[in-house]
Formats: structure tokens, sequence, C-alpha cells
């Protein structure tokens, strides 16, 4: 039997597969496709401090193997969520984890505390990275400083794990990691998506309403697999890896590179059964190449390692 | 329910210019669709599934018709896909045309180019329940003109194209007040042709169905939203929709 299980800060994982924030709502819709306790945890869309309705439409455009997209972080906010979808979720066998956004630090902390108060989610995701939104989310992820304060001030709003999540438009992706784990981060998720734009030939003008927008799906595999791969090497958090991620043979590319579990967001789109397909393949993939255990796996990809 | 499923392609013919005609089997999807429902097609492996309406459903021979044009380089993998080609589509998707048939004697259907097809379906329906049906289409131009016989054996057909080649010239909204009286519309096409109709029909109670850019096609990803009024409040064009009131969202 290949053990799939994973053990992160605060989070059980009975397999290091979940799909990431953003690209799965609250779960409802997929529950429609299978059984979410399946899954190795579930990281919920972004909860912002009030409800907010994102960015004009379009919101998306197809790419070569990818796909922008400006969203904006809409969301009903952090009260409605856990009055009207953290109750749903946690009718599953599996850990919820809150992906958390705020235009100001007090926000951040905000959501952290409501969530904190209510024992409704397992780990916080703290989305420094948002690329979307014109007040906070990347602006907090760019600088090390302020990347690292505001994590500080959610890790004392509550005894829960945060796992901060990088953005990758960064010239130096682990001056910020390492700046958030001497903060206290219990983790770090990476990537999130890149800046991007498509231009609309017959409207003459950028194609999405935003303007630009974050680039996701295959494309972007092998900068989420570099930068883990570096990141890997100056922090001792684990790693929650993601970008681009549609088999099983990518989960273990992330594994060797250094990432402890995995997200899988654009490729849900694709095939809404991915995520459990994944799942039910990995096992097969790891023992092909040498492997009787995720753990076995994790940062095996670094000579050193 | 929504289900992921293959469908085997049993004819393709091009209707007018770069517009496609498609029938694909599936005895799931034949025996569950409704009119206003959409396919959420996997095209040639690409990122995003192409959401495409149904136009008829033929529950005897286990097959749905759909109708698109070649608007990029997924419509156009599309249109070369010969018979017996089986394609990945996730649906039926999003909510079909409601409608309360004792308080409607007679119908109005508006279509505008590739917004025509659903409206096919629903006449379809309305007509063997007896409802009597007036329709209005619209096209740029003649060539691009397709199922006005179709839509004639319903009842009264209009056709308008903007440049006037073929039929009235004008939009669908230049011969509302040649149509007469009837209950209820039914509408689809792009957007500002829906304001248009709306606008002039704000008298009536009709149903729009909407087109997007969609991502997941199910409702999780809020990429295809549309607002209902300046309170933020909103709904999913894929999962609430794409049929809405008239008077639901605001265009």
């Amino acid at each position: 039997m290949t053990n799939l299980s994973v053990d992160l800060p605060g989070l059980k994982l009975k397999n290091p597969v979940m799909p990431a924030s953003g690209c799965f709502g609250f779960g409802r819709e997929y529950s429609e496709f299978y059984d979410l306790s399946q899954l190795g945890a579930i990281i919920m869309k972004a909860a912002t401090g009030e409800e907010r309705y994102g960015n004009n439409t379009p919101r998306v455009a197809e790419t070569a193997s990818g796909m922008l997209n400006a969203i904006g972080l809409q969301n009903p906010g952090v009260e409605k969520i856990i009055a009207n979808e953290v109750p749903f979720l946690a009718g599953y066998e599996v850990p919820i984890i809150a992906n958390v956004a705020g235009r100001t630090t007090e926000e951040y902390v905000k959501i952290a505390s409501t969530f904190y108060k209510t024992k409704a989610v397992n780990a916080f995701e703290l989305n420094i990275s948002c690329p979307n939104v014109k007040k906070g989310g990347i602006q907090f992820g760019t600088d090390p400083d302020m990347a690292a304060d505001v994590t500080a001030k959610v890790k004392a709003a509550s005894n829960l794990p945060v796992y901060v999540k990088l953005s990758p438009n960064v010239s130096d992706i682990t001056a910020v990691a390492k700046a958030v784990e001497q903060a206290g981060a219990d983790g770090l998720s990476m990537i999130n998506t890149l800046t991007g734009m498509q231009m609309d030939l017959s409207g003459r003008r950028p194609l999405l309403a935003n303007q630009t927008g974050g680039l996701s799906g295959q494309a972007i595999k092998p900068i989420a697999i570099r930068m883990i791969y570096e990141v890997k090497q100056h922090v001792s958090i684990p790693i929650i890896g993601m970008g681009g991620i549609s088999a099983a043979e990518d989960v273990l590319e992330f594994l060797l590179a250094g990432a402890s579990a995995v997200a899988i967001g654009t490729a849900n789109f694709q095939n809404p059964y991915v995520c459990l397909e994944i799942i039910g393949e990995l096992p097969h993939v790891l023992q092909k190449y040498g492997f009787d255990s995720v753990s076995a796996a994790i940062g095996r990809g670094h000579y050193a390692a | 329910m929504m289900k992921r499923v293959e469908m085997t392609v049993a004819s393709v013919r091009e209707i007018g210019r770069d517009t496609f005609e498609m029938i694909l089997q599936n005895a799931y999807i034949a025996c569950n669709a409704k009119p206003g429902q959409f396919l959420h097609l996997l095209v040639d492996s690409r990122t995003l599934r192409r959401p495409i309406s149904i136009a008829s459903i033929n529950q005897e021979n286990d097959a749905v018709t759909i109708l698109f044009k070649i608007t990029g380089n997924g419509t156009k993998w599309l249109s070369a896909c010969q018979p017996g080609v089986t394609l990945d589509a996730i649906g039926p998707a999003g909510n079909g045309f409601s409608y309360d048939e004792a308080t409607m004697e007679t119908a109005l259907l508006i279509g505008g180019g590739i917004g025509i097809p659903p409206l096919y379906g629903l006449g379809k329906e309305l007509s063997k329940k007896g409802i009597h049906i007036k329709t209005i289409l619209g096209f740029q131009s003649k060539e691009y003109v397709f199922y006005e016989g179709m839509f004639q054996e319903f009842g009264k057909t209009y056709v308008v194209t903007n440049d006037g080649s073929y039929g009235n010239q004008g939009f669908v909204t230049s011969v509302l007040d040649q149509v007469g009286n009837f209950d209820r519309y039914f509408s689809c096409g792009p957007i500002p042709m829906l304001k248009a109709v709306t606008n002039k029909l704000s008298d009536h109670q009709g149903s729009i169905s909407l087109e997007a850019r969609m991502g997941c096609g199910v409702g999780a990803c809020f990429a295809c939203v549309i607002p209902t009024d300046s309170e933020g409040g909103y709904r999913k064009i894929c999962s609430d929709g794409p049929v809405f009131a008239a008077d639901e969202v605001m265009l």
C-alpha cells in the first residue's frame, strides 16, 4: 500500500491533494460531481472582511496552455461565509483552510479572528498575492517587511496555523519566503498567478475589463517548480505547491521540488473530476518512480536531500 | 443533474456563414436537457471549455443539436470534427426557459445571430403545447441567415438584417410594432440587442438568455457574473442562468 497521508502543521491530510482557492468556490458545485471527503483538504475561496462584488466582466480569457483571470476576490464576506458556507463543508470529513484577503493589516486580522472565534476552520492561507485588486493583496506580498508584518499580526490573532500564499510577481521570492518564516508562518503556499494581459483585436483594448489578470494553468508550472525548488533551499517550513498541476506526474514533480502537498486550480475547470482522478493515479505514479509514500518523495529532487 | 459525458458527433454542416449545426448523441443529455440549457464542451484539450447552447432535443434518437459560430480556434476546431468523433461535455448545464403556460396564448421569440439557437428548441416545445408563436430573427446580413424556414413552421416569422440585404433592414426592435399582440416574450442575442428589447418591451413579461465568457461553467469560479442592482447583488450566468427574467439582471 502506498501511503498518501501527509501531516502538516494543523492539518492531517489523508492525501496531499486539495483544490486551490478561488477555483472551487466553497465546494458546493463540485460536491455534485463527487464526495468531497475524498480530498486531502479544501482551500476555500478568499474571504474578505465585507462582501465584495469584484471586477467588471469579462473576467477570464484563455491563453496558450492556460488562462487569465481577474475575478477581484468576489465573495460574500467572512460573516456570511461562516454562516452559510462553512457548515456545508463541515459535513464532510475534510480539513478546511480559509483563504484570508484584506485591504489592510487590520482587515486580515479581523477576518482571521472571526474565523478563529467560531472554530470553523483548521488553518489559514494568508492571501498576500492576489494580483487583481487595487488595494491589499499583492501589495503585501511583494515587500518582505510588509509580508512579515501581516504574517506576525495574523499569527498573533489565533492559534491556527498560517500558510502564507506567495506571489511569483517578485524578483526574489526567497526574500519574502524567509521573511514570513521568521515572522512565524507555519507554512507557505506557492505560487499565486502571474500578472498578464491579452489584447482584444477587434476591440483594440485589453480583453479583460480589469485590463490585467492572473495567468494560471499548465503554462506556469515550470515557474512554480523553479520557485518552490529555490525556496525549499532557504526555509524549513512546509510548502503547499500549486501552479499548473493537471496530472499525478505533476504532483510528483512538485513533491520532488520540495512541496509537501499540492493544490489544483485551473485544471478543475477543464475536468471537474481532476482532483479525484489525480488522487486515484498518485499511488501508481509514486510506485513507478520508486516511492512507497508521499513523504518519501518530498524534496527528493534536491541533490542535497 | 449535470454530468460529464462523452457525446458522439452524428453530423456537422455549415448552415450560414461561419455558422455550424452539429448533432451530438448521448442518451443522458437527450433525456435530461431542456430548452435554454447549454453544453460545456471541451475543445482540442484547451484550458477552458466552450459553453454552447442546446438548439433542439431529439429524445427518440438520443440526440441534441447545437449551433455555433466560428469566433476563434476552439470553435474552428469544433467545426472540423467529423461524424463518429467523441466530445467531452458537461451538461445539461444551467437553467432553461421557464414559463406559466396557462397564462400564455401567444409567445414572441426574438433572436439575434448566434443567440437564435436556444429559441428554436423553446419554439418546438411551446408549439407542441399549442401555444401560438411569432418570431423575429436578426442577422448581420443575408449570408448569415439560418433556420428561417424552421421558425416559419411555428408561425409568422420576421427576418431583419442590419444591412438590409435580406428581409427588413434594421434591428430586431425595428419590427416590434408590426408583430401585434403577445403575452410573453423570450429573447437571446448580443447584450446591446437584449438591452434594446427589454427597454422597448418593459411593459411585457419576458425571459432573456445571456451568453458570457465562462470559466468553470458550474458556478464555482465567479467569472460570468452579472449585476442585479446597485447594491452589489449578482447572478452567475452559468448556474443561476443563462435564462433570466427580463427585469432580474442589469444589462
